[in-house]
């Protein structure tokens, strides 16, 4: 019922562990199984997670980590200097849906980007004035994604990419100018 | 959750603070209880020692 670690939590990782400093107040958001967040304790002031299923909630604290049970981070109020996101970016057809919670963690609605636009539209609250976000996406979301962090005044680069058989994943560095 | 989480949390509905409740407690953890928002005055439930900060209607 909880998310198996992927290539794209494996992209989250890479990208995670070459961009932490020791003084960053982490969060991420959808942390799933703690495949990520497990591997920055210790690297970092403070680590937060996020997720929004129970089952996710329940496991992250059973390793330990700081868990909050919301929708990307509104019942948080904290602002974080490296905020983490490896989010639902495909669009799950009706047929393949089951109901459950695994369905919330693959399915990123229309475009596989409404999942990803809310975050978008919430990063200011959740990042410190001179924070950075690392965001998972697909070739599938292109070029949406791009327009959608322009839009909102973000800087973005593209700093790590996995070349799948379907799709291209990209780790997506963004920050504010 | 540990105690020192209740200073980032907020209502993920109006952003206000939060009033907590502690029905049971650890030595570092709150394992269950209340969070009530102080403005719009929703409850949030903290359960097996996890706050729930999910709105009434998305709560399953």
């Amino acid at each position: 019922m909880i998310y198996e670690p992927a290539e794209d939590s494996e992209l989250l990782l890479e990208v995670a562990l070459r961009e932490v400093r020791e003084e960053d107040e982490v969060v991420e958001i959808g942390a799933g199984s703690g495949f990520v967040a497990e591997r920055l304790k210790g690297k970092c002031k403070f680590l937060l997670t996020t997720d929004i299923s129970p089952y996710a909630a329940k496991e992250l604290r059973k390793k330990g980590l700081d868990v909050v049970r919301t929708d990307i981070a509104k019942g948080v109020k904290k602002k974080f200097s490296l905020v983490l996101f490896n989010p639902p970016y495909l669009e799950l057809e009706d047929h393949l849906k089951k109901g459950d919670w695994l369905d919330v963690a693959v399915d990123g609605g229309r475009g596989g980007i409404e999942v990803i636009e809310r975050f978008l539209n919430s990063l200011d609250e959740i990042l410190t004035s001179n924070g950075r976000a690392i965001l998972i996406a697909s070739s599938y979301n292109e070029p949406q994604i791009y327009d959608l962090i322009e839009g909102l005044g973000f800087k973005y680069d593209i700093v790590g990419r996995r070349n799948l058989f379907f799709e291209k994943l990209y780790a997506i560095k963004i920050w504010r100018e | 959750m540990r105690r020192k989480l209740l200073e980032i949390l907020a209502c993920p509905i109006c952003k206000s603070d939060l009033k907590v409740e502690v029905h049971e407690e650890s030595e570092e953890e709150i394992i269950s209880g209340k969070l009530r928002c102080k403005k719009c005055n929703v409850e949030f439930p903290i359960e097996n020692g996890i706050p729930n900060m999910l709105p009434p209607e998305l709560r399953t």
